[in-house]
């Protein structure tokens, strides 16, 4: 089923529904930690071949910063959470409590902001799933590059091993107030990962 | 499909310099005045092959080093064992001379901090050290590197002359 090309429609409405839930879940955690009121969009996810995601986000040579999980249990694979470089900027200012703006450039005390930001993000998102699905999903400690989208993608993708298959695409905007925060995040699931979710979700077969 | 005049009206313009690209994993071949360009290496690592006589160059984009290590080979340009022979039969099928060939390589970072044991047997490193042990075996002289590091890497191929520009974020360009 998770075959190149043949997620169908009902997999894309259930996966669609599955990122609403834990990225909605990923945006009450965020406002916690900023203390803050953030909505957020609803998400579109879809399914890409590695190729197309290359053209995603800004393009191969756009800065970005990335958070890089392993997920480990049921649902096997690598997770993205990528902000781009002026998001980025803000989710710190944001975080430090200062006015949107004031950050220019990262450092080491960014770097960790951000990091904890993703890692509390995809943690939450995790759980959301897990809860629903009852599957057991736990995170790594969390990487983080700022640096060329390209590099960065083509480095996961090496790592985890999943250059040929399809990469599960999920893209949003977290509003705090007026500013908002555009956020991709990926996933790569190994081989046979995504057939348990949704078998979990009683739609493995004859759909 | 629809043709717009604004498209005609480019296609009238003088010939000038084509920057033809090259995908991940992947490999060209292009003559002067050409340039050749590879976006965003990470751990990945760019080879340029430059034919100084007949201007012929060709550019591969290295994702893993040793395909021996794998049983699905579908596409070998991936691979720094199997691209090099590759890209150097494209560019004598394009009319550059092998024993005039000279390499210049970049890429081979390693993008993420943070430990992780995945990362630990790093991946920029071997592609380089395979790349290089190919090259040797070849008899092929690298001019020039820039490898290593923790930085992305943009890396474009001057055929009219050899040289090689590199572009990194922050960074000012550099040319080798």
């Amino acid at each position: 089923m998770t075959e190149q090309g043949v997620v169908n429609d009902i997999h894309i409405d259930a996966l669609q529904e599955i990122s609403n839930i834990g990225l909605g879940n990923a945006a009450t955690a965020l406002a916690e930690l900023l203390n803050k009121k953030v909505d957020m969009a609803v998400p579109k996810a879809c399914f890409f071949d590695v190729e197309q995601v290359f053209l995603m986000v800004g393009g191969p040579e756009e800065v970005v910063s990335c958070v890089n999980l392993n997920v480990e249990g049921d649902v096997p694979g690598t997770v993205l959470f990528i902000f781009n470089e002026l998001s980025t900027y803000k989710l710190v200012d944001m975080l430090m409590g200062q006015e949107v703006g004031t950050t220019t450039e990262m450092d080491a005390m960014c770097e960790s902001a951000v990091s904890e930001i993703g890692n509390v993000l995809t943690g939450s998102f995790m759980n959301a799933i897990g809860g629903m699905t009852g599957l057991a999903m736990n995170t790594s400690v969390p990487m983080f590059a700022f640096d060329m989208f390209g590099a960065i993608l083509s480095t996961s993708l090496v790592a985890s091993g999943h250059w040929d298959d399809k990469v599960l695409f999920i893209e949003t905007v977290f509003f705090q107030e007026q500013d908002e925060i555009s956020g991709h995040f990926f996933m790569l699931p190994e081989t046979g990962a995504l057939d348990r979710l949704f078998e979990a979700l009683g739609i493995s077969e004859g759909v | 499909m629809q043709v717009s005049p604004v498209r005609s009206a480019a296609v009238n313009q003088p010939a000038t310099v084509t920057e033809v690209q090259v995908g991940i994993a992947d490999f060209k071949v292009a003559s002067q005045p050409d340039r050749l360009i590879t976006l965003g290496l990470g751990s990945c690592v760019g080879l340029t092959l430059y034919d100084p006589s007949t201007r012929v160059g060709g550019l591969l984009h290295i994702m893993l080093p040793d395909s021996t290590q794998f049983s699905d080979v579908t596409k070998p340009a991936k691979f720094a064992d199997l691209g090099i022979p590759l890209l150097i039969s494209e560019i004598r099928r394009k009319g550059g001379r092998v024993s005039n060939l000279q390499a210049k390589m970049a890429g081979g970072a390693q993008m993420f901090s943070g430990l992780n044991e995945k990362f630990v047997l790093n991946i920029g490193e071997r592609n380089i050290a395979m790349a290089k042990r190919t090259l040797k075996d070849l008899g092929i002289v690298i001019l020039a590197e820039e490898v290593g590091g923790n930085r992305g890497r943009t890396m474009i191929l001057d055929t009219e002359n050899g040289q090689v520009i590199i572009r990194t974020v922050g960074v000012q360009m550099k040319v080798i």
